[in-house]
C-alpha cells in the first residue's frame, strides 16, 4: 500500500514538473551579455574557493600526514618529494590563476571583438622547453633514488626476512644463524607448517617464523616477499616502502630502519597525530591508542582485505638480538 | 540519395543506420549506465564515511548483500568494481566517444554519413548487449565481479578467494569481450570516415581539434583494446579450462590448486596495455570538445592549432609506451620502472601545451559563458590539477608510497574522471541543438555546472590528503587500524560533497530529458560556430545535406578575424577578396 502510494506520489511530481518545464521553450537559452558578467564573476569568487579549499586542506590536513621517514633510504623519498610538491604548487597556483582570472577578465561584452591571435612560436617554444627542463631534472633525480632503493646488492651483512602473505592474515620468517631461508613452495604446506617450508632443505632448519614483524635499527633488512594464494601489496608507509606479493614468485624490497618505535612516539609529529587521534576515540568512548609502525595490505585481495595488517617494532640492536633469541626455530616447532 | 527509402519505427529509432541516431542511442544508454555508476558510488562513499552505521537505502538496494541495513564487505567490493567498470568503460568510452564520434564526424568532415552504417549499427547493439550483460550480473546470488576494475588474478579467478569470482565475473568477460568487438567496430569505421569520407577542401589542417581528437583516439583504441581482449581470453581459459597463464602455486581453502607456471604479472602487462591508453581514450575525445567549445565561446582562434595537433598524437604515441608506471611495484624488474618512468614524466610536456594553449586562447577573447563554456573551462582547472599530480604517481621513486592509496584515487578522478565527464557535458550542452533541434534550459545548465564544480573539488582535493597519510583504497571500512582513526572526520565531508554532487546531476537529467520535448526551438547556428555540422538543417534529413556537401574553403578557427564582416565565419565560405588563408 505504502509502495503504491510513493509511485503515486513520483507520477504527480513528474507531472508537475513536465507542467511547470513549459516555460523551457519561453527562455533565453543562449549566454547574453548580463549573464557573461555574472558568470564571470562568479568564476573570480570560484577561484577565491578554490584557493581557499587548498589553504584550508594544506592547514587542516597537514597533522594527519605520516612524519619523517622511519628508514634511510626513505631521506631520498622525502625530499624528492618537498621538491616535486613545491613545483606542482607553484604551477597550479600560477595556472588557476591565469585560468580563473582570464575568464573573469575577458567576459563577453556586445560589440567588443576578440583579438585574432593564433599563433606564436615563442610562447609555444616557451611552454614546452619550460616543462621539458623541469621534468629532466626530475627524472634524473627520481631515476638515481629509485636505483638507490631497489638495488640491495651492495649491503652489508643484511638481515634476510621473509614476509609472507595470505588472505588475510600476515606472517614473517627470519633467515636464521646462517642469514639464508630456507627453501618453501605452497605445496610443502601442513599443519603447522603454514608457510611451506621445505624441511628437507638444511637452510631451513634455523629459519624462525613469527606473527610480528621485529627489525633492528641501522641494519639493512631485505625483505623476500610471497603470497600463498592472491595478489597482495606489503605497505609499510612509515619506511616508505612497498611491494607486491604474488602468488609462484618471490619479489624483494630492502631499507635500513633508522627510526625506532621508541623514538617515533616523542617525535614532534606523531605526539600531535595520536593526540588528534585519541581526542576522536575518547568522544568515542574508546581505549587510546599508542602508536605502532605497521604493515598493511595495500593490493585487493577478498573479503576483510580491509583488515589485513601486522606490527612492526624497530629495536635497537641489542634489544632485537635479545627478541630473536626467544624465537624458536622452524625445526623446534615442527619436531 | 538515400533519404528517398521510406523508415519505419524499427529502420528510424531501434535499428537505424543513420549516424545521428546511433550517437544519440550511445548518450542515452551511455547515461543510463552513468546513472548506475554513480548510484553506486554514493552506496560505497556511504560506508567509508560512516563505516558502522545502518542505511535504509541499503537495504533497498542491496538485498541479501546486507544486513539490517549494514553492507557486506563483499558488496562493497563488487560495487567499487562495478562502479569502475561502468565509468571508464560504458560512460567515457562508448557514452563519450560513442556519442560524439558518431554524431561529429560525418557532420563536421563533410560526409552522408559513416563509412559503414551497418557497422556502425552493430557497434551500437553489441554495446548495448553488453551493456545488459553487464547490468544482469548485478543480480546474481553471489554478487558481481569484485576483483576491482583491473581484475587482477588470482582473485579474479578463483571463486574461492571471493565470490563474486564466480559467476559474477564470467558475466564480467563476457560482457567486456562483446564491448571490445563494439569499440572496434565503432574506432575502425570512425578511422576510415575520416581518412576518405572528407569533402572537397577539407584537407588535414583544416579539420576541427574534435575530430582530430577522435580520430587519434580511435587509432589507440585499435591498437589496444585487442591486447585486453587477448588478456581477458587468456584468463577465461585459466578460469574454465585448467590452464596457468596467470596461475601458479596456490594454495587457499586447505588445499593446493594445480595451476603451476603463470603469472599475475603478465596479466598487469596485458591489462595495463589496454588500460593505460585506455585513461587517453577517454581523455582526448574530451580535449577535442573542449578545444572546440573555448574557441567558438572565447570568439577567438584556437591558439596553436597546429601544437594542438602535435600534441594529441604525442600523447597518443606516449600513451603506448608507459603502462609499466601502474606496476611499479609489481615486482617486476626495477630497470623496466626507470624506462617507464621516464615515458611517463615525458606526458607531462603535451599535456602542458595544451593546457597553456587553452588558457592563452581565452586570453583577450570575448566569452561566451554559455554552460558548455563553463564545463570547458572546469576541464581546464580539473585537468590542471588532477594532471599535476601525475608528476608524483609517474616517477617510481615517489609511487612507491603512494601507490594504491586515496591519492591514486584523487589524481585519476580529477584528470579523467571529472574532466572527460567535463568534457561530455560540454559536448552535450554544446551539440544539443545539433541532436535534438532544441536548447537546454541555460538557468539549469548553471547551477548543474557550479553545484558540480564545487563537489567535485570538495569531493577529491581532501581525498589527496588521507592517501599521503597512507591510506589504501578499497579498503570497506578504516576502523580496523585507529593510526586512520583521524581520517573519519576528512572521509565524512567528501561523502557529503559525494552526494551534493549525484544529486546535482538529478538537475541535468530533468534539463536533458525535458529539453527534449519542450527545450526552445534551436536556430540554425545558436553558437555562431564555423564547423560544418551547423551549415546542416536543424531537422535531421538521411544524408545530412538536402542538396550538395558543402565544400570547404578555409580552417574551423576564423573567429573575429580583422576584416571580415563578422566575427564568425563557416568552413564553406570561399575566402573574401582580399583575404589570406589563416
Amino acid at each position: 500500500m505504502t509502495a503504491l502510494l510513493y509511485v503515486l506520489l513520483a507520477i504527480v511530481i513528474c507531472v508537475a514538473i513536465w507542467q511547470i518545464a513549459s516555460i523551457f521553450n519561453l527562455k533565453e537559452a543562449i549566454a547574453t551579455e548580463k549573464d557573461n558578467n555574472t558568470q564571470g564573476i562568479l568564476f573570480a569568487l570560484f577561484g577565491v574557493f578554490f584557493y581557499g579549499l587548498m589553504i584550508f586542506s594544506f592547514a587542516k590536513y597537514s597533522v594527519t600526514l605520516l612524519p619523517e621517514s622511519a628508514s634511510v633510504e626513505g631521506e631520498d623519498y622525502d625530499t624528492l618529494y618537498a621538491i616535486t610538491m613545491v613545483l606542482i604548487l607553484i604551477v597550479q597556483a600560477i595556472t588557476q590563476f591565469l585560468l580563473f582570472y582570464f575568464t573573469f577578465k575577458y567576459r563577453g561584452i556586445k560589440g567588443r571583438k576578440a583579438l585574432f591571435y593564433a599563433d606564436s612560436s615563442k610562447l609555444e617554444a616557451i611552454w614546452t622547453i619550460i616543462p621539458a627542463v623541469v621534468l629532466s631534472g626530475l627524472i634524473l633525480y627520481g631515476l638515481s633514488i629509485w636505483q638507490n632503493v631497489m638495488d640491495s646488492s651492495g649491503a652489508k651483512d643484511p638481515l634476510i626476512v621473509e614476509v609472507y602473505a595470505k588472505q588475510f592474515q600476515w606472517e614473517a620468517r627470519y633467515a636464521g644463524a646462517d642469514n639464508e631461508l630456507g627453501r618453501a613452495n605452497v605445496r610443502n604446506i601442513k599443519g603447522i607448517n603454514t608457510m611451506g617450508v621445505d624441511m628437507t632443505d638444511k637452510n631451513a632448519q634455523d629459519d624462525i617464523p613469527t606473527r610480528e614483524l621485529h627489525l633492528p635499527k641501522g641494519r639493512k633488512v631485505i625483505f623476500k616477499f610471497r603470497s600463498q594464494d592472491v595478489l597482495h601489496s606489503a605497505f609499510m608507509p612509515h619506511f616508505r616502502a612497498q611491494m607486491n606479493c604474488v602468488p609462484g614468485m618471490i619479489t624483494s624490497f630492502s631499507y635500513t630502519p633508522k627510526i625506532t618505535t621508541k623514538e617515533m612516539r616523542l617525535n614532534e609529529k606523531t605526539i600531535a597525530k595520536v593526540d588528534g587521534i585519541n581526542k576522536i576515540r575518547a568522544e568515542k568512548g574508546e581505549d587510546p591508542y599508542e602508536f605502532d609502525y605497521l604493515l598493511l595490505c595495500n593490493k585487493i585481495c577478498g573479503a576483510s582485505h580491509y583488515n589485513m595488517q601486522m606490527k612492526i617494532v624497530v629495536e635497537e640492536p641489542a634489544e632485537f638480538n635479545a627478541w630473536l633469541q626467544q624465537q624458536k626455530t622452524i625445526a623446534q616447532i615442527i619436531n | 540519395m538515400s533519404n528517398h527509402h521510406k523508415e519505419t519505427f524499427i529502420t528510424k529509432y531501434v535499428f537505424s543506420t543513420d549516424h545521428k541516431m546511433i550517437s544519440k542511442q550511445y548518450l542515452i544508454t551511455g547515461i543510463f549506465m552513468g546513472i548506475i555508476g554513480v548510484f553506486m558510488s554514493m552506496l560505497f562513499r556511504l560506508q567509508i564515511a560512516w563505516p558502522e552505521e545502518s542505511f535504509g537505502i541499503f537495504e533497498a538496494f542491496l538485498g541479501h548483500h546486507q544486513d539490517g541495513g549494514v553492507m557486506s564487505p563483499d558488496i562493497y567490493l563488487a560495487l567499487v568494481t562495478i562502479h569502475g567498470t561502468i565509468m571508464v568503460f560504458f560512460v567515457l568510452t562508448a557514452g563519450l566517444s560513442g556519442t560524439f564520434s558518431n554524431l561529429l564526424i560525418p557532420l563536421q568532415i563533410g560526409a552522408r554519413d559513416m563509412a559503414s552504417g551497418l557497422l556502425n549499427m552493430i557497434s551500437y547493439w553489441l554495446f548495448f548487449i553488453s551493456s545488459v550483460i553487464m547490468v544482469s550480473s548485478l543480480f546474481l546470488e553471489a554478487g558481481p565481479a569484485s576483483a576491482g576494475w583491473t581484475i587482477y588474478p588470482p582473485l579474479s579467478a578463483l571463486p574461492q578467494a571471493i565470490p563474486g569470482s564466480g559467476m559474477g565475473m564470467t558475466l564480467w568477460l563476457i560482457s567486456m569481450a562483446i564491448f571490445i568487438a563494439s569499440s572496434l567496430l565503432g574506432a575502425l569505421n570512425y578511422i576510415v570516415t575520416v581518412l576518405n569520407l572528407r569533402t572537397t577542401g577539407m584537407k588535414k589542417t583544416r579539420l576541427p581539434l574534435t575530430i582530430w581528437a577522435f580520430f587519434v583516439t580511435a587509432i589507440i583504441g585499435v591498437v589496444s583494446f585487442p591486447v585486453l581482449l587477448s588478456a581477458a581470453l587468456l584468463l577465461i581459459f585459466d578460469r574454465s579450462f585448467g590452464t596457468s597463464f596467470y596461475l601458479s602455486d596456490i594454495f587457499i581453502q586447505g588445499e593446493v590448486l594445480h595451476y603451476q607456471g603463470g603469472s599475475p604479472v603478465l596479466f598487469e602487462h596485458l591489462f595495463w596495455f589496454l588500460g593505460h591508453p585506455e585513461v587517453y581514450i577517454v581523455i582526448l575525445p574530451a580535449m577535442g570538445i573542449v578545444s572546440e567549445v573555448i574557441a567558438t565561446n572565447s570568439r577567438k582562434p584556437i591558439f596553436g592549432y597546429r601544437a594542438m595537433i602535435g600534441s594529441i598524437i604525442a600523447i597518443a604515441f606516449l600513451s603506448t609506451i608507459v603502462w609499466g608506471h601502474h606496476m611499479f611495484v609489481s615486482g617486476m624488474n626495477p630497470f623496466l620502472g626507470s624506462v617507464f618512468t621516464f615515458t611517463t614524466l615525458l606526458i607531462a610536456i603535451p599535456s602542458a601545451v595544451k593546457a597553456f594553449n587553452w588558457i592563452t586562447t581565452l586570453w583577450k577573447g570575448n566569452l561566451q559563458m554559455n554552460p558548455a563554456m563553463l564545463f570547458s573551462i572546469g576541464f581546464v582547472s580539473t585537468f590542471i590539477t588532477g594532471g599535476l599530480t601525475g608528476i608524483v604517481l609517474g616517477d617510481s621513486a615517489l609511487d612507491i608510497n603512494v601507490h594504491d592509496t586515496y591519492f591514486v584515487v584523487a589524481h585519476f578522478h580529477l584528470v579523467m574522471g571529472v574532466s572527460a565527464i567535463y568534457g561530455m557535458f560540454a559536448g552535450i550542452y554544446h551539440w544539443f541543438p545539433k541532436m535534438y533541434g532544441r536548447m537546454m534550459n541555460k538557468a539549469l545548465g548553471y547551477w548543474h555546472f557550479w553545484i558540480t564544480a564545487i563537489a567535485a573539488y570538495g569531493v577529491f582535493f581532501p581525498m589527496h590528503f588521507i592517501g599521503l597519510a597512507g591510506l589504501p583504497r578499497r579498503y570497506y571500512s578504516n576502523t580496523a587500524f585507529p593510526l586512520f582513526d583521524d581520517l573519519s572526520d576528512v572521509n565524512k565531508v567528501i561523502t557529503m560533497f559525494a552526494i551534493l554532487g549525484g544529486a546535482a546531476q538529478l538537475i541535468f537529467l530533468a534539463n536533458f530529458f525535458i529539453s527534449i520535448y519542450k527545450g526552445k526551438k534551436a536556430s540554425q547556428n545558436p553558437w555562431h560556430a564555423n564547423t560544418l555540422e551547423w551549415t546542416t538543417p536543424v531537422e535531421h534529413v538521411h544524408g545530412n545535406w538536402p542538396g550538395e556537401i558543402p565544400s570547404v574553403h578555409r580552417w574551423p578557427y576564423d573567429y573575429s578575424k580583422p576584416g571580415l564582416p563578422e566575427d564568425y565565419v563557416t568552413q564553406d565560405t570561399p575566402l573574401f577578396e582580399g583575404e589570406e588563408e589563416s
